[in-house]
């Protein structure tokens, strides 16, 4: 399971880039400007997930597809790229994940009109709505959901920290710190330790 | 650690090292008793243990292939997961959160007291609080449970401060952080509660209780235990008497082993359990082991459960501290005027971001799905558990062609609720719903069962033999030597977490065996 930005393959050069020919393409992006949480996991600000079932052009489309799917208007698409990279790893295991998921994208095309992708993201919404239900929307919305949010980007975006054995849990930081509430009487609620 | 040869039938084979088994393996020893431990799951520890939602589901649950039927929503949501609970050394005791409370007078007589209920096959336990409350006592010393034997409760975290500001606007007495079997201060050798959260994913202080890290530690240290994990068991034999003799499990190998017993006391968690006997047919016993009754796999109970989470407009951080962190108790009566029998209990949860991903709406995706998981740091959330009704069809059967990695064939699990379930939830859902607009909520999210993690009730204990298949031992009625030790043994269910009444009926049921062993009964 991805769990930092390292896994999406950032930074990759262009010189790395032509060495990735077993690939089908390399999907790039540049963490949005203000994602300040995010850009402090990441070495640098643009990512970059090299695809090997899918093409690039799928691999764009599908994240599209995800973002219509969860729409997490602030969540940046270095997170969404992560549930990608999961799903081209299942097409690159099974042909037939694969052929439903280029299927599906053209089913999209298909209930366009046109070019799917091209729609602004409403419109793209509206549209991936209309494919629930179907194998290739329950294989998207299955692997996101545990893709899109069991990743250091996702918890820092959500304000979830993660583990914490390592910091020695909550207990000198910050277990009790609500404050808008009155706090409970002793009885109910003791000291600590 | 004594190595019991597998042709020595003079020890006593303990299927399980869960709340039951782990704790009855325990006292066994300490008594003296050789006793084999047959746990299917593999060892881990504090060390191991992982601060990770996924990963740890991974190490430590019960992932083997199982069915499920019936209109429960789980059966649709987790169609090939009816239960959330453990294979490892320990059991469920790895995962559980801690709640300790003893099951209330009235409830251990659920027929007279709730009168006949349609569609419900209530009895009353052979069994009182009177008859119980010594052995209680025994287990909230063993476990150390908060607001017991002169142990201070644990400090409420921030999930907690909003539980209790909310249950004092609405005018309940009781709420605080509850009896927990976590450590408040250092005990028995373990350190206390350093609020991590991940209660669920395994101590990684061993502040909390567990068998893997009280009961069987102690065990092994007596020189009378042989402990053997990865071993899973496939089949109990008998001898031409009808008594049980022999267990076959598979070890970590894959390879098929026969271990005599001159006892064998099943603590497989309520569906591994009936399964277990149901698979153990033969021509003397064609409805599996110790089923004369017909009550095997029946009565299926899984607690009436539900959550509600709530978001406000300023930070919760909900998983910060322990996963249970209170509760509230003033529901737990038994008051039909409220439209149902029976009664329930308000207890903190808090689930990171990844399972509130699968649990919030099990299927669910959307706008409305994301508005509410950009919320998720100021939400609060609650666990809701209360007693369900026994009914002769919610039951756990072998399936007629799925098999398990070991030839085995798999259980389904058939559920639906009852009635007095649905209007038990709706109740509870309206409560907690009450309790957080009153500490100032700005939207609340009610949330349907999670697979099953309180499994009670498959092999019921009863005063007559007709009515269930163990008496108020665990004795199974139809074979002597045979002894079921976990909550399957449950007449019925209760609204309180169920283990510290598991582990009370092991302190119990050690007692009786060591008893008829001296006396050759057994």
């Amino acid at each position: 399971m991805s769990k930092t930005i390292a896994n999406v393959d950032a930074p990759v050069t262009i010189s790395r880039r032509r060495f990735l020919k077993t690939g089908s393409g390399v999907l790039m992006g540049t963490l949005a400007a203000g994602s300040g949480t995010l850009a402090a996991l990441a070495p640098t600000r643009t990512w970059a997930l090299s695809m090997s079932a899918m093409t690039e052009n799928e691999g764009r489309k599908l994240l599209k597809v995800v973002r219509g799917i969860f729409p997490h208007d602030t969540l940046d698409d270095a997170v969404y790229a992560l549930v990608v990279k999961d799903l081209d790893a299942a097409a690159t295991n099974d042909a037939n994940v694969a052929s439903m998921l280029r299927d599906g994208l053209k089913e999209l095309d298909k209930l366009a009109s046109g070019d799917w992708a091209g729609l602004d993201y409403l419109a793209r919404e509206n549209i991936v709505i209309k494919m629930a239900g179907s194998d290739f929307f329950e294989k998207i919305r299955g692997t996101s959901v545990v893709s899109l949010y069991n990743n250091e980007m996702a918890w820092a975006h959500f304000g979830y920290e993660g583990a914490s054995y390592e910091m020695g849990g909550y207990f000198d930081r910050g277990f009790q710190d609500l404050d808008w509430l009155p706090a409970p009487d002793t009885a109910a609620s003791p000291a600590k330790a | 650690m004594m190595k019991i040869a597998l042709d020595d039938d003079s020890a006593v084979v303990v299927i399980g090292s869960g709340a039951g088994g782990g704790t009855l393996a325990n006292e066994l020893c300490q008594k003296g008793i050789k006793v084999v431990l047959l746990e299917a799951g593999a060892r881990e520890s504090a060390a191991t243990f992982q601060n990770d939602e996924w990963g740890s589901f991974g190490q430590i649950s019960w992932l083997d292939k199982r069915t499920t039927s019936g209109s429960w929503r789980v059966s649709r949501d987790f169609s090939g997961l009816p239960a959330w609970i453990c294979k490892t050394v320990g059991g469920s005791t790895t995962h559980w959160a801690g709640a300790s409370l003893r099951i209330q007078e009235h409830e251990f007589k659920a027929r007279s007291h709730y009168g006949d209920v349609a569609g419900a096959n209530l009895l009353d336990w052979p069994l009182t609080l009177k008859d119980l409350e010594p052995y209680y006592a025994r287990a909230e010393d063993k476990m150390g449970v908060t607001r017991t034997n002169g142990i201070p409760g644990l400090p409420g975290n921030n999930n907690f401060k909003v539980m209790y500001a909310g249950a004092k606007k609405l005018g309940y007495k009781n709420c605080h952080t509850g009896r927990m079997a976590i450590n408040s201060r250092a005990r028995d050798g373990r350190t206390h509660c350093r609020q991590l959260g991940f209660c669920f994913q395994g101590c990684k202080m061993d502040a909390k209780w567990s068998t893997m890290n009280a009961e069987i530690p102690k065990a092994e240290k007596t020189g009378n235990l042989d402990l053997r994990p990865s071993a899973h068991v496939l089949k109990i034999e008998h001898d031409r008497s009808g008594k049980v003799s022999a267990v076959v499990y598979a070890d970590a190998d894959g390879n098929q082993q026969k271990q005599r017993a001159r006892i064998v006391c099943v603590a497989g968690n309520s569906i591994e359990t009936p399964r277990l006997l149901l698979n153990s047919e033969s021509s003397k016993y064609p409805d599996g082991l110790a089923n004369s009754s017909g009550q095997v796999g029946r009565n299926y109970m899984r607690h009436m459960t539900g959550s509600v989470y709530a978001s406000f407009d300023k930070p919760v951080r909900m998983w910060r501290g322990t996963t249970m962190a209170g509760i509230i108790t003033d529901e737990a009566r038994h008051d039909p005027s409220r439209g149902f029998v029976g009664g329930y209990e308000m207890e903190t949860l808090s689930i990171g971001l990844p399972f509130m991903a699968a649990f919030l709406d099990p299927g669910g995706w959307g706008r409305d799905f994301c508005r509410a998981m950009d919320n998720y740091a100021n939400m609060a959330g609650m666990w809701l558990v209360g007693e369900d009704m026994p009914q002769e069809d919610n039951r756990i059967t072998v399936h007629a062609s799925e098999k398990d990695q070991h030839g085995m064939p798999v259980p389904n699990v058939h559920f639906s609720d009852h009635p007095n379930d649905i209007a038990m939830r709706e109740h509870a859902f309206g409560q907690g719903r009450a309790v957080y607009e009153a500490a100032g909520a700005n939207h609340v999210y009610p949330v349907p069962p999670y697979p099953s993690t309180h499994n009670l009730g498959t092999c019921r204990m009863s005063a007559k033999a007709a009515d269930g298949v163990v008496n108020k031992n665990g004795q199974c009625h139809d074979i002597d030597n045979l002894f079921v030790s976990d909550g399957s043994q449950f007449t019925t269910g209760a609204a309180e977490n169920p283990t510290l009444t598991i582990v009370t009926l092991a302190l119990r049921q050690a007692d009786y065996i060591a008893k008829q062993m001296s006396m050759k009964a057994i």
